[in-house]
């Protein structure tokens, strides 16, 4: 792919970001895009970012589960960066404006006290480099037209992220099982989705060392401090202002998100 | 009769070819009879050094076999021995092992260490052990000789990284200090069926006497744990065969449980 088609995309999606209009998925217009091109394009993104002083505050893993990979017809997992900007409080009230199509899923948070360098990086490399787990939701959002993505298409638009909140309860690993620690999400007081640790690749921190060592390829490593978001624990749900979130994962507590006009 | 000696990284290819074909081959010890454990253990070193290289792993951590008084017996000896633990050998609860890329394996339910600390030396005891571990966890490690019908001496087992070949941790983590690791019982079924029961304690009489020793005889090699090894610190009953479609699980009192399913997978 030529670099000049990265490029114009790349300053395509900005925009769909910034002016909240989404484009027509890449993968219909340049069915020649490879995925590789299209991380290229998600990490020109990231530098322009960076360049307007934005700061990566982690990554976050997506198409963790074998139905969401089923449905884009992949066998393996995505990701991307997760920015200061994107970072809000837990229990605040966002507006709905801000958003094109939001979606929220619920995730566990690890938050890490070691870089971890692929190759070889192992779930229990992560779960010893990992300071606390904490109780996450991410509100998704792509920036390509109805959600019409295909891989190429979400790993371009940087996984489709949009925000991250955290909880402030933080706990060690060895007060949980990650595999079978609960999140129950619920919307507007009801029970809207069910699922365990378990769902996230079969454990949460094999999602995060798959991306430890998938980002080697590209010579980036996870550092100490990041926030990483390891996959849902259930399907997205779709949101609307006037929308309250609260996901709950049993001991690890809370964290909950609205919406607004 | 004369036979012709191979070199030690003949021996090396003749074993590691032996796993990578997922074929029986016939103990070295046949060829070699006077090979002493010392020599066992040089080997092994070599193995492990060029298994590393040739699979792009990195060592994961260190097993313990022989750690009952009745295997010791049965093999006639009277220590226990040790291999390497490479990352490409650790699987998963969620994904089913490849049958089909083992010889004739076997399940033993083991108490693993997670350390997190260095521990060296030659004078190191279970407490040093208990201090340095940061986590223990349930284990079923999985043992696959490469030799013929499980069958071999000392010096065989050693030199072929006393069977190792896979091990799956458990999702539990636990402070060692929280539990009284001697005293923790096991149940092992096979689809459904039990299949072994034992304790902690049949691990040389605690898990952690039997890393301890570990330790010091690494210690004679100028070598120790490291941060981050898994320990697998020997089996809490006999090892049981399985074959494809087969699901072991073994549960630890305070440790939960390790499950292992085996597939054929081509």
């Amino acid at each position: 792919m030529q670099q000049q088609i990265i490029s114009t995309l790349t300053a395509e999606l900005l925009e769909a970001e910034e002016k909240l209009v989404p484009v027509t998925p890449l993968s219909k217009r340049y069915p020649e895009l490879s995925v590789k091109d299209s991380y290229s394009i998600q990490l020109q993104w990231v530098r322009k970012k960076l360049d307007e002083g934005r700061v990566v505050i982690g990554k976050k893993v997506g198409l963790t589960s074998k139905a969401m990979q089923n449905m884009l017809g992949v066998n393996e997992p995505d990701y991307g960066h997760l920015l200061d900007h994107m970072r809000v409080t837990n229990g605040s009230v966002l507006s709905r404006r801000d958003f094109i199509k939001p979606k929220v899923e619920a995730e566990i948070g690890f938050i890490l006290k070691e870089d971890l360098c692929g190759p070889n990086v192992t779930y229990i490399d992560v779960l010893m480099a990992t300071e606390a787990l904490v109780p996450a939701l991410e509100i998704i959002d792509s920036r390509i037209e109805d959600w019409k993505i295909q891989l190429v298409d979400t790993v371009a638009d940087n996984g489709s992220s949009a925000r991250a909140v955290i909880g402030e309860s933080f706990y060690e690993i060895d007060q949980v099982d990650l595999r079978t620690l609960s999140m129950t999400l619920l919307k507007n007081g009801e029970v809207t989705a069910t699922g365990a640790g378990a769902a996230a690749l079969g454990h949460p921190a094999q999602a995060v060392a798959w991306l430890a060592n998938k980002l080697a390829d590209y010579n980036i490593s996870l550092k100490a401090g990041e926030l990483i978001l390891p996959g849902a624990l259930s399907a997205a749900i779709d949101v609307d202002s006037g929308d309250e979130i609260t996901a709950a994962f049993g001991k690890l507590g809370t964290v909950s998100i609205s919406f607004c006009d | 009769m004369t036979v012709t000696k191979r070199s030690d990284s003949e021996v090396i290819d003749y074993l590691l070819k032996a796993e990578s074909d997922v074929q029986e081959v016939v103990k070295i010890t046949d060829q070699y009879p006077d090979l002493t454990i010392d020599e066992a253990y040089d080997l092994q070193k070599k193995l492990i050094e060029k298994r590393m290289e040739k699979t792009k792993t990195k060592r994961l951590g260190i097993k313990l076999g022989l750690t009952s008084k009745a295997k010791q017996e049965m093999m006639g000896v009277h220590e226990a021995i040790y291999g390497y633990l490479l990352s490409d050998m650790l699987a998963f609860e969620w994904e089913p092992l490849q049958q089909h890329r083992l010889i004739h394996p076997k399940a033993e339910p083991e108490i693993a260490f997670i350390m997190g600390d260095d521990l060296q030396g030659k004078d190191v005891t279970a407490d040093d052990v208990m201090n340095a571990a940061k986590f223990v966890v349930a284990a079923i490690e999985v043992i696959d000789s490469r030799y013929k019908d499980f069958r071999f001496t000392l010096p065989d087992v050693v030199a072929d990284n006393c069977s190792s070949a896979k091990l799956i941790l458990g999702s539990k983590m636990v402070k060692p200090e929280e539990l009284d690791l001697a005293g923790i019982g096991m149940v092992m079924s096979k689809n459904g069926e039990m299949v072994a029961t034992g304790a902690g304690s049949a691990v040389l009489g605690h898990p952690a006497e039997a890393v301890a020793w570990a330790v010091q005889k690494l210690a004679k090699r100028g070598e120790g744990l490291k941060k981050g090894d898994i320990v697998l610190s020997g089996a809490l009953s006999e090892a049981i065969a399985f074959d494809m479609d087969d699901t072991i699980i073994a549960q630890f009192d305070g440790l939960g449980s390790v499950t292992l399913s085996s597939r054929y997978v081509k």
